[in-house]
């Protein structure tokens, strides 16, 4: 056994991790996650059409910026060491800067996504002033059609500008985060050029069919072999950040680096706007939903005590994978590209490269209406039924 | 630059741990590096180094079998390679 593992600050844990026994302490999860998602308000200027947490408009019952603090304050008791902010555009927020310099003085670091819009000169400036702060900018195509057709009108040049922002203000090494679909897979060396250009880092996630990704999952989800490529791709370019997303890609042979296993409600989180804690950013459903930080004993209660993180914890089945060879390199793949698809939790991964989601699809999609995604569109009053 | 255990180590003072089950988590926040140490005793050593004048003094004093010391000094260098541990004299 190695004393250290000095995983990259995107990806949770370094492959060596796998065959030295820390995986099962992290299945068992720790005290407080490595890494927390806080989509701070699902108001958005763009409707992109993967939307993961169907964001656009505000929801009214948003945490004031009074509770936002107490979270905070919260991760700093807790030593969560820095949070991922989302949404929506979390810019939109008129206390965002507030909360993030709130964050920072308070020991809690911060990476925030942002489509680009809120980056002016002037914040670009700021931004690069502060180590505690880091950015990342969503694009979805290496040109404006490929991007737009996804993201919306005018949204590529937005970002364009907001990373010439950046780079102007010698912001060294902000993220650009592209959601890997059937129309861009090919453009990943574009991607490349691109951040090599900026000065940035390129981040490359998996496409779920969370949110609005459900209605255009048919569309964007990459080809058997595109995934393929895309493998081996990041095989040779290990430097490229992933949030450890593609390991259901690991089932191709040599795993890919990272944590190759599921981190929801063991490591990772999500708090949405309203203060709902739930396992994963990509599991917006009921389903998933462990408390609300508004609750008594806070987030730390949830993280530590709800009944759906201590499920999580528990060793989990294989299932239908059972029987497969790779399963210990694709751990039964993404929970939430399973839930949302209507496969069970102990069956294939939709995308499973050995082609068992395909026939695990059907059978569903002949048993049942499958399931719906929770946010179809911001509702006042009781959660609809999912 | 390389690990000399004849001179004196410090954490890098932007760098924070986190205790856990199997030893800690250590974040740095200048290089937004996170580290797992595997062990606590390692933890231990680690946040004793600024009490010696060199890491030898530190292991000296340390619980730690000293056949588990190549193991240790070899986890202290990958710590101070990503800056996590600073030699004193030197300006972070």
């Amino acid at each position: 056994m190695t004393l250290i593992d000095n995983p990259r600050p995107d990806n949770l844990v370094l492959s060596p991790v796998k065959r030295s026994g820390l995986a099962d302490q992290m299945k068992a999860g720790l005290d407080a996650p490595i890494c927390l998602t806080w989509e701070l308000t699902y108001a958005c200027n763009l409707q992109c059409v993967h939307c993961l947490s169907s964001s656009g408009r505000r929801d009214p019952r948003e945490l004031t910026t009074d509770e936002c603090e107490a979270v905070i304050d919260e991760l700093q008791r807790m030593q969560v060491f820095y949070i991922n902010i989302g949404g929506g555009e979390p810019t939109i927020r008129k206390d965002f800067w507030h909360l993030v310099h709130y964050a920072v003085d308070h020991g809690v670091g911060v990476k925030f996504s942002t489509n680009g819009s809120g980056i002016d000169a002037t914040v670009a400036e700021h931004l690069a002033q502060s180590d505690y702060v880091d950015v990342q900018i969503s694009i979805d195509g290496a040109d404006a059609a490929t991007n737009d057709h996804v993201r919306g009108d005018g949204s590529f040049a937005t970002a364009v500008e907001a990373m010439e922002h950046l780079r102007a203000a010698g912001f060294e090494g902000f993220k650009i985060s592209v959601v890997m679909t059937r129309h861009n897979i090919a453009q990943v060396d574009d991607f490349r050029a691109m951040a090599d250009r900026y000065g940035a880092q390129l981040r490359l996630t998996r496409f779920r069919p969370s949110g609005r990704g459900a209605d255009s999952w048919g569309d964007l989800h990459p080809t058997d072999q595109q995934q393929r490529d895309l493998y081996h791709w990041l095989i040779d370019h290990p430097d490229v950040l992933t949030g450890d997303s593609f390991f259901h890609l690991s089932a191709l042979g040599e795993a890919l680096p990272g944590l190759n296993l599921c981190g929801a409600g063991r490591v990772v989180c999500l708090i949405d706007p309203i203060g709902d804690v739930y396992a994963c950013p990509f599991v917006l459903h009921d389903e998933f939903l462990a408390g609300n930080v508004r609750d008594e004993g806070g987030f730390a209660q949830v993280w530590q005590q709800s009944n759906l993180f201590a499920e999580l914890r528990e060793p989990q089945s294989a299932g239908a994978c059972a029987s497969c060879g790779h399963f210990d390199a694709c751990q039964g793949g993404c929970m939430a590209a399973k839930f949302f698809t209507g496969i069970p939790l102990d069956g294939p991964d939709p995308e499973c490269v050995l082609g068992h989601g395909e026939a695990a699809m059907d059978s569903v999609a002949r048993a049942s209406v499958g399931k719906d995604h929770s946010r179809t569109a911001v509702v006042i009053g009781p959660k609809p039924i999912g | 630059m390389t690990f000399d255990s004849a001179v004196a180590y410090r954490l890098h003072e932007r760098v924070a741990l986190r205790p856990e089950p199997f030893g800690a988590l250590a974040y740095h926040y200048g290089n937004r590096r996170l580290n797992f140490l595997r062990a606590p005793e390692l933890v231990a050593l680690v946040e004793s180094l600024d009490s010696y004048d060199s890491v030898r003094d530190a292991f000296d004093a340390a619980d730690i079998d000293p056949g588990r010391w190549p193991s240790f000094e070899k986890a202290l260098a990958s710590l101070a390679a990503s800056d996590f541990l600073v030699a004193e004299g030197i300006d972070p």
